[in-house]
């Protein structure tokens, strides 16, 4: 709980610096616009945070992004599936994608690392080929519109993405702070010997989170290929992996498995978009924008690391 | 090696033990598991400093300090668990630290590393290219790279620690050669082995150390099995054996033709009576620890078949285990039986935490509940059950593996090594817990390495020799000098059989 303390004060003192140097910060639109990514990003990175939690970690969210993002508008205008055909595939492959990676890594005991790595490569290549490079979009989106209006819609003035992302946060603080899946996650990414000694089928347990990130993936993509409505293979969800990463890490998750909480993932996603937002509000050229995320994750995780060697040594002096 | 002595927090492994080793001499040391022979050896390799006591070399004092100086006067130490970096070759692992450079940039030289290999092969009559990587070798080999390693350094004493332990028959064949032809040369070796065949043949003086203090000692000519193990044992025990008045049920637990990777050729059965607890004696290496994790699927080669009470189980994974009631509590304590970065009450309740929920969501009183009461019961020192178990004792954390199990009503309960590293308060609560457990209709097999334990808390003991068993003892025939003989590999008389077929 103090970790989460400290990071919401970073993102407190961020959201201040911002608001006082750019009052446009607050403003309704850019408000609104902070909202929508951060549900986009926040809901990928809950499926980043199961992974990394069991100690793995996922490189190919971007590029099931662009696969996803060129499949969906390709079925409802191109094959004119009926909407709720379309959007049950675009969640389906993604967690297709993730029992395969779940399976090799398990089954066949290769390093998550490198399975997702051949991941983001394979599937932005294949979203490329199947559109012929170009950009796709939802036109009007006549015939689906109730999936645009869920996906880009608002509710009482809050977008629906942020919404989605709410929910989930709730869902899944539940299934991983008080489940026994959850409670087994934190167990093996931490001991998987004494786990599987305690009767726990580890394997399985690895390899269902990339199927449950796989959806969440599938959801977030789904809800990104509507935001941007422009959808170019090439660098469509470019990188949205390092992304997610970066805010489980900053919210507290080990890539050494057994640590991480829904409020921090949902906190590192917020601190991460407010960056993204304050480098364009603070006129800091936008080339620097990397320099700026990356300095802050490095202060965040060096901090972090203070603070626990100064836990350590209070406790061996006790 | 003069009038050593060594203490570690709460034990004294060496009490004024002396040792001496001519050149070119081959000196067996034996001992009971724990007699303090590997600590000797580490006081003479640098890897610990003697408490009192001095080491000579050639007649002069000399001061060890860490295993860079046990180098440099010439004494190599050859572990048990090879020390091989199996991604680089032979040359590379000879060599490293030491690397023939050359030119400006002290890039390695490539020829001459391999050049300089080849003769140290050559000498030990191994067959194995310089280029070769360490991972396609056999253990022997590996051993051999090690030996040649410290041929280079020049060693002028040679330690080796159970060598033959890992090895075929013929590869040992092989290894015993070798140790006469060293001695010849003129190198001394210090030979640690169980095997009290391998000592007969190649040793010229064996020194038997017992409790950490000198035993005694047998030239060439004194050699002999009996007289080996009768310096071996002789420990005078204190009997603190308390015979449990419970009704037993025999051949209530059956396993046959149980299967171990580490031993594939073999196959272990026996019987276990309700109510008693088995003790599993045996030297370290004799398959005990393989076999437990067998029974509780945790071995590839499986295989075995095992009933309770005349109800046959299919045993796969641990999970089938524990679905049956067989629950083990490993040897290794914080790497296989904790999460120790998780809480006691979440430790407690991890095998069983589906008993804990509520529309699948945990209920986290019940699991304090559990976990209080199980605090309470095996009277753990801990604040309260929030506490991490990484901020625990050993002793503590020991009850809070029991205590996960002892929620979920045993059948049978397997401890490894149950009191390894835990102050004499813990052990006499532990074997509270176990006797009362049994009482309770369990069966009880728990593997010891410590002498005493075995015979103080078992009610029968099976010893185990090389991946079987060589004989069980009634209680009237639990003595020291049995267990050993049995140990060793010699069958006696007093000995029945494991089971009734």
């Amino acid at each position: 709980m103090k970790k989460e303390l400290g990071i919401l004060t970073l993102l407190l003192v961020l959201c201040g610096v911002t608001a006082a140097m750019n009052p446009q910060f607050l403003s309704t639109a850019n408000l609104t616009s902070n909202a929508n990514l951060i549900g986009i990003y926040g809901i990928f990175g809950i499926g980043l945070g199961l992974i990394i939690i069991t100690g793995g970690i996922d490189l190919s969210v971007g590029s099931v992004f662009a696969l996803c993002g060129v499949l969906l508008p390709m079925a409802l205008r191109d094959w004119n599936w009926p909407w709720p055909l379309a959007l049950l595939c675009a969640l389906g492959l993604p967690m297709l994608l993730g029992a395969a990676h779940g399976t090799l890594i398990t089954k066949m005991k290769i390093q998550p690392f490198i399975i997702t790595l051949c991941g983001l490569m394979i599937y932005r290549s294949v979203a490329r080929f199947i559109a012929r490079d170009n950009t796709k979009g939802f036109g009007d989106a006549q015939g689906f519109e109730t999936l645009k209006h869920i996906a880009t819609g608002k509710c009482g003035g809050v977008p629906n993405t942020f919404i989605i992302l709410i929910i989930i946060a709730v869902i899944m603080w539940f299934v991983l702070h008080r489940s026994t899946y959850g409670r087994y996650l934190f167990a093996v990414g931490r001991n998987e010997d004494a786990t599987r000694f305690s009767g726990v089928n580890t394997k399985l347990l690895i390899g269902s989170t990339y199927v449950v990130a796989g959806l969440l993936t599938g959801i977030a993509g789904v809800l990104f290929a509507f935001y941007t409505n422009s959808i170019s293979p090439s660098i469509h969800g470019n990188s949205y992996e390092l992304y997610g990463i970066a805010a489980a890490v900053l919210g507290g998750c080990s890539l050494r498995g057994g640590e991480g909480s829904i409020i921090g993932i949902l906190i590192g996603t917020a601190i991460f978009r407010v960056l993204q937002n304050l480098v364009i509000l603070l006129g800091i050229d936008s080339s620097l924008e990397f320099a700026v995320m990356g300095t802050v994750v490095l202060i965040g995780v060096l901090a972090d690391q203070f603070f626990q060697e100064r836990a350590k040594r209070k406790l061996v002096r006790q | 090696m003069r009038g050593i002595g060594k203490r570690f927090p709460g034990v004294v492994a060496l009490d004024n033990v002396s040792l001496s080793v001519g050149k070119g001499e081959v000196l067996a040391l034996c001992g009971e598991n724990g007699a303090g022979k590997s600590t000797l050896m580490k006081i003479l390799g640098g890897v610990y400093q003697p408490d009192d006591g001095q080491v000579l070399v050639d007649g002069q004092p000399v001061k060890i300090n860490n295993v860079t100086d046990a180098m440099k006067l010439g004494i190599a130490f050859i572990h048990q668990e090879l020390n091989v970096l199996d991604n680089l070759d032979v040359a590379a692992n000879v060599f490293l630290g030491r690397e023939p450079v050359l030119g400006p940039f002290k890039l390695i030289n490539q020829k001459k590393i391999y050049a300089d290999t080849e003769p140290y092969l050559k000498r030990l009559g191994v067959d194995i290219s310089p280029r070769t990587r360490l991972d396609k070798l056999s253990i022997a080999q590996q051993q051999m790279v090690e030996i040649a390693k410290a041929l280079s350094l020049n060693a002028r004493i040679i330690i080796m620690d159970e060598p033959t332990s890992s090895l075929t028959l013929s590869e040992t064949e092989r290894l015993l050669e070798l140790v006469a032809e060293l001695g010849k040369s003129g190198v001394s070796v210090v030979y640690i082995s169980h095997r009290l065949a391998e000592v007969d043949r190649c040793a010229d003086r064996v020194v038997v150390l017992r409790d950490g203090k000198n035993a005694g000692g047998l030239d060439r000519s004194q050699i002999s099995h009996d007289s080996i193990v009768s310096l071996m044992v002789g420990r005078e025990i204190k009997s603190a054996y308390a015979a449990s008045s419970c009704a037993k049920t025999p051949g209530f637990f059956k396993v046959r033709n149980a299967k171990t990777s580490r031993f594939p050729g073999k196959t272990i059965s026996f019987d276990a009576t309700r109510g008693e607890i088995l003790g599993f004696a045996g030297l370290v290496g004799a398959g005990r620890s393989e076999l437990m994790k067998a029974l509780v699927g945790l071995d590839a080669a499986g295989g075995a078949e095992v009933s309770i009470g005349g109800d046959s189980l299919r045993i796969a994974s641990p999970r089938d285990a524990i679905g049956h009631g067989i629950y083990l509590v490993p040897e290794d304590r914080r790497g296989e039986g904790l999460v120790t970065s998780m809480t006691v009450r979440e430790n407690t309740t991890l095998p069983s935490l589906k008993k804990f929920t509520q529309l699948f969501m945990i209920v986290r009183d019940r699991e304090r509940k559990v976990a209080n009461e199980q605090i309470a019961s095996l009277k753990v020192k801990t604040p309260n059950c929030e506490t991490r178990v990484v901020n625990l004792s050993g002793g503590n954390q020991q009850k809070i593996v029991l205590g996960k199990w002892l929620s979920m009503s045993p059948k049978v309960m397997i401890l490894d090594e149950p009191t390894r590293g835990i102050d004499v308060g813990a052990k006499a609560e532990i074997y509270r817990i176990m006797r009362a457990l049994a009482d309770n209709g369990a069966v009880i097999l728990m593997i010891s390495s410590d002498m005493e334990e075995v015979l103080n808390v078992s009610d029968r003991i099976m010893v185990m020799h090389e991946g079987s068993i060589t004989g069980v003892l009634d209680r009237a025939a639990c003595t020291e000098e049995n267990i050993m003989q049995l140990a060793v590999g010699k069958q006696i008389a007093a000995a029945q059989a494991a089971f009734a077929s």
